[in-house]
């Protein structure tokens, strides 16, 4: 345990975000480590969807350093400075370490489920159309959609067009996956059926992964680590257990009895 | 011959003069389709720089090229086609007329294009440019696989009606003496005083040539809106 502490896959150092005035995260500490499964909660605009964008390379920080696997993405010039990105060419080499799947899906509307999944490693990964396809095929099987090929998004449902999206992400065979309320926008029905091809990755614990929900259930089934957040901090952290169970912050107890009542 | 006591083919309105005005037409208006497709295509491919430099961060840049557009876009044609006659030979530029009218209408109708073609981006849903980073596309590719074949069914019907302005206003181009079929038939007129059957069968012309171009977009937008869009072809 302690070397892993010494070399996390991610780490954020006193990261602060602004969306004008308004601060998103506010000197923010958070380390990962490798393989771990962490799960972001917290009320909404409490920032956990930003620290996904910012390490998806979606969104700037203002202020501190992020790490991922090692290498700056950006780099703490110290008090009352910007933060620096690093230069294009190891931005783009984090990204690939990277992968996400939205709350909106955002699949390409006039590609197949089949190039929707294959097209980034034809384009990025400059693999072959052939390996791309079998590839594609491969991960629609473990995704539970091999008969849905040929569909194109708006055939799929909502949960079938987010088992794509997750595909789609594991096809770049990222390091690290970030899961940013992926069933916010699913029907009730279809929830299931994408909580458990993500129990089933969360499983192999062949990834880093980071997960904002509202699903508490699943929070607790699948997370090594849960933080609480609230206004741009890390209110409280811990396993789910302690979380879910016995949380020691009034704030933190507040929001659970919220969100499990309702 | 009359009917309900008019007699609409009076002297007025001679087929005499028809068949010797009509051939003439007909081969001018190859010069206004040509004109007017060279035109369309100029517009296409001026619109991307101008649009890029309107949609740049640096005002150096974007300030201009947003004036620019404004400006061509509100004043008239007619004009910007004697600015460009009289003043390129001035600066050295000696052009054929109808080259300097294919550039008058490059330039004008890329404004438009340019406009149509910032519509659709702003019409693409948010989520497409985040997915375009997260899988790690090159600008280049985002834009070439990702961004304009979700473009190309929406700019169709915009660019298609631009296409029937372009070819309505080719007569314009007559006033610089480029023969196209308007430029014909008033020459026509000019010499045998007969103008009546030349302006018709130009107005014919014209109708013929926008609902052929109409047809050809009415295709086009059906081809491209199949399957994606979802408007045919849902297997659900």
């Amino acid at each position: 345990m302690a070397d892993q502490i010494a070399s996390p896959i991610i780490s954020f150092r006193a990261v602060t975000k602004k969306f004008g005035g308004t601060t998103v995260l506010a000197n923010l500490d958070l380390d990962v480590v490798q393989n771990e499964n962490l799960t972001l909660i917290g009320p909404s605009g409490s920032g956990k969807s930003t620290i996904l964008r910012i390490l998806m390379t979606l969104e700037n920080v203002q202020a501190g350093g992020v790490t991922v696997d090692g290498e700056a993405l950006w780099v703490d010039q110290g008090p009352d400075k910007l933060s620096q990105q690093a230069a294009a060419a190891q931005t783009r080499a984090i990204r690939r370490k990277v992968g996400m799947v939205f709350q909106s899906f955002n699949l390409f509307p006039h590609m197949s489920a089949l190039r929707n999944i294959a097209e980034a490693p034809i384009r990025v990964l400059r693999l072959s159309k052939d390996e791309a396809y079998d590839r594609a095929i491969e991960l629609l099987k473990l995704v539970g959609l091999a008969d849905k090929q040929n569909n194109f998004p708006i055939q799929l449902s909502g949960g079938q067009q987010q088992r794509v999206a997750i595909a789609r992400a594991l096809a770049m065979r990222p390091k690290i996956l970030l899961f940013d309320e992926v069933t916010s926008a699913l029907d009730p029905e279809t929830v299931g059926e994408v909580l458990s091809v993500i129990r089933q990755l969360a499983k192999k614990h062949q990834f880093t992964t980071l997960m904002v929900t509202h699903h508490m259930g699943l929070a607790r089934e699948i997370s090594d680590r849960v933080c609480f957040l609230e206004g741009g901090r890390i209110i409280e952290q811990g396993s789910p257990v302690q979380i879910f169970e016995s949380p020691a912050n009034n704030r933190t107890k507040a929001f659970l009895r919220a969100i499990l009542e309702a | 011959m009359t009917i309900l006591g008019i007699d609409i083919l009076a002297d007025w309105f001679r087929l005499s003069v028809v068949t010797v005005v009509l051939p003439k037409l007909i081969a001018a208006a190859s010069v206004t389709i040509y004109v007017a497709l060279l035109a369309f295509v100029g517009a296409l491919v001026i619109a991307i720089p101008l649009l890029w430099a309107q949609r740049s961060h640096l005002p150096l840049i974007a300030r201009p090229a947003v004036f620019l557009s404004d400006f061509i876009r509100s004043t008239p044609l007619l004009l910007q086609v004697y600015f460009y006659f009289f003043v390129l030979p001035q600066i050295g530029v000696m052009l054929p007329a109808i080259a300097t009218g294919v550039l008058a209408l490059s330039i004008h109708y890329g404004c438009y294009v340019s406009e149509a073609y910032r519509a659709g981006l702003e019409a693409l849903p948010v989520g497409q440019r985040d997915a375009v980073i997260a899988l790690g596309f090159s600008r280049f590719d985002a834009y070439r696989y990702i961004i304009v074949p979700q473009l190309i069914p929406f700019l169709i019907p915009a660019l298609g009606n631009l296409l029937v302005s372009i070819f309505k206003e080719t007569p314009l181009l007559a006033s610089i003496a480029v023969t196209d079929i308007m430029f014909v038939a008033m020459q026509h007129g000019a010499d045998h005083f007969q103008y009546i059957e030349p302006i018709t069968l130009c107005g014919l012309i014209f109708l013929a040539l926008s609902l052929a171009t109409s047809f050809v977009i009415r295709v086009l937008e059906n081809a491209a809106s199949q399957t994606w869009l979802g408007r045919r072809n849902i297997r659900g």
